[in-house]
């Protein structure tokens, strides 16, 4: 079973490694064409309006949109979790996704830098401890839909995780603060799943 | 569900952005419709300034941080991060900077030094800087000052990518040395260095820098940034070589490509293709010692 890190850009190495250490075999996937060996992909942190682009302009987004369509697993972290939303706001003019997720995400909810920051959060479907979370510029979930489900929120309501079936999205990074059990979540259902492409 | 203890402005989140950024291209640009081709073409970021390193170099005079009239409206004008430059050792622009909402702070050679001794005290600020190096020395003196991104320096405004190449190979050179050393030995590696000895023993033991390394510098073609990417930077800063070429749309557009597919040549030679005029650029080995800004830095 080997899972994919769209490797466009963003912090995919990271994710990597932490699948590594969980015991997956890893495929870096910038090509439609390397999507066919994999039965789950991570889509990393980074800048979504630019994963977007290459994402089109490399022939991945619309093989990956079916894909998932199809079933196969995928865990989005903050740029990651915008593209699989079915709806994007203050997305850059002409911005897409690869959707599936039957969210809306707010893009760059925060605001700047200076407003970035880490805190802990409780996710019940991981239990203790909570989760220490670090937000970069990152999205919020804005509205959940039917299909889908938030999994954490913050103090003020605002949703930071979502799942819906094979789907799982943080607005948050995991991957660089040596918390494993997103990932070790997400294995489980790409387990169960036995996604064939 | 509540979440408790909330940090704005820690090591883990100024470094955070940086890795965010890896495997992108930062673009100079000096007005907002600059800025909207960068964002338009892949960005990961845009720097924010009055004038690209070529005509700060061909101009001279004091080059000092950016009117904030200017560093507004690109702001407003783009949703990605937003880099602004401050004078090496110049606090106060740095205030002002972090004052007007950017998301990085560009501690830079490019601009004129306003302190020939001392960089500005980073562990103050809630916003991350990113600092200019040329060794692995300069570099942990940078992160040891709170620095959270390392560009190395190259030689700015020319279009030369010699000074960048040398920079990166010095650099990982430099870390690959640190790994072979024995641990009785990385006390007179951190002397030589002039740099802490925490930053050295850690560097040792995990074979890489604790932050996130761009390259800057001289990188003008498509090719010169999937040759920096090959080396082993993180990203790349692109200053002068896209608004100081032929048809900076087009090569700002491919130099995001050749940084995504920088082991791939059949790529790169597509994306090569019909940029136009590269930048007329300067040898570095023509520039006088005084004119060369990779030497300003401490």
């Amino acid at each position: 079973m080997s899972v994919g890190v769209l490797a466009l850009q963003g912090d995919f190495r990271e994710h990597a490694e932490v699948l590594r250490s969980l015991g997956a075999e890893v495929e870096l996937i910038r090509r439609p064409e390397e999507l066919d060996r994999i039965s789950g992909l991570v889509i990393p942190g980074g800048e979504s309006s630019v994963m977007d682009k290459l994402a089109r302009a490399f022939g991945v987004a619309g093989p990956l949109a079916e894909a998932v369509r199809a079933g196969l697993p995928v865990y989005g972290t903050c740029a990651g979790l915008i593209m699989l939303a079915d709806t994007v706001i203050d997305g850059i003019e002409g911005q897409q996704s690869i959707g599936g997720f039957d969210i809306a995400v707010r893009r760059n909810a925060f605001g700047s830098q200076t407003l970035s920051f880490e805190t802990d959060l409780d996710v019940p479907v991981l239990g203790e401890p909570p989760v220490h979370a670090i937000f970069i510029r990152a999205p919020v979930v804005e509205s959940v839909g039917t299909r889908a489900r938030a999994i954490a929120t913050l103090s003020d309501g605002r949703c930071v995780a979502v799942e819906q079936d094979n789907l799982l999205g943080t607005s948050f990074h995991p991957e660089i603060t040596g918390e494993h059990r997103f990932h070790d979540y997400f294995l489980q259902k790409v387990a169960a799943a036995g996604f064939r492409y | 569900m509540t979440e408790t203890t909330s940090a704005f402005g820690s090591s883990r989140v100024k470094r955070g952005l940086a890795d965010m950024m890896k495997g992108g291209v930062i673009m100079d640009v000096v007005n907002a419709e600059q800025a909207r081709i960068a964002e338009d073409a892949g960005a990961v970021a845009v720097m924010a300034l009055e004038r690209v390193p070529a005509d700060i170099r061909s101009q001279g005079g004091v080059a000092r941080m950016s009117d904030p009239d200017l560093i507004d409206s690109i702001i407003a004008e783009v949703s990605i991060p937003v880099m602004a430059k401050a004078r090496i050792g110049h606090f106060v622009e740095a205030q002002i900077l972090q004052a007007l909402n950017v998301d990085y702070i560009d501690e830079s050679e490019v601009l004129s030094p306003a302190d020939y001794v001392n960089h500005i005290d980073k562990w103050n600020f809630t916003v991350p800087f990113v600092c200019g190096a040329t060794n692995l020395g300069e570099a942990l003196r940078r992160i040891n000052e709170g620095a959270a991104m390392i560009r190395s320096k190259g030689e700015a405004g020319t279009g030369d990518v010699s000074e960048a190449m040398k920079h990166i190979r010095t650099i990982k050179g430099e870390v690959a040395r640190l790994s072979a050393l024995t641990k009785d030995e990385l006390y007179v590696a951190a002397k030589e260095l002039q740099a802490p000895y925490e930053l050295v023993a850690e560097i040792a033991a995990t074979g890489k820098l604790p932050v996130v390394l761009f390259v800057a510098g001289g990188v003008a073609t498509p090719a010169d940034a999937a040759l920096m990417m090959q080396m082993g930077a993180d990203g790349v800063f692109v200053g002068s070589g896209i608004f100081k070429s032929g048809n900076p749309q087009a090569r700002a557009n491919a130099i995001v490509k050749a940084v995504t597919f920088y082991d791939d040549p059949s790529v790169i030679a597509s994306v090569s293709r019909g940029l136009g005029e590269a930048m007329v650029g300067i040898n570095v080995s023509d520039l006088a010692a005084p004119h060369r800004l990779s030497e300003r830095g401490w």
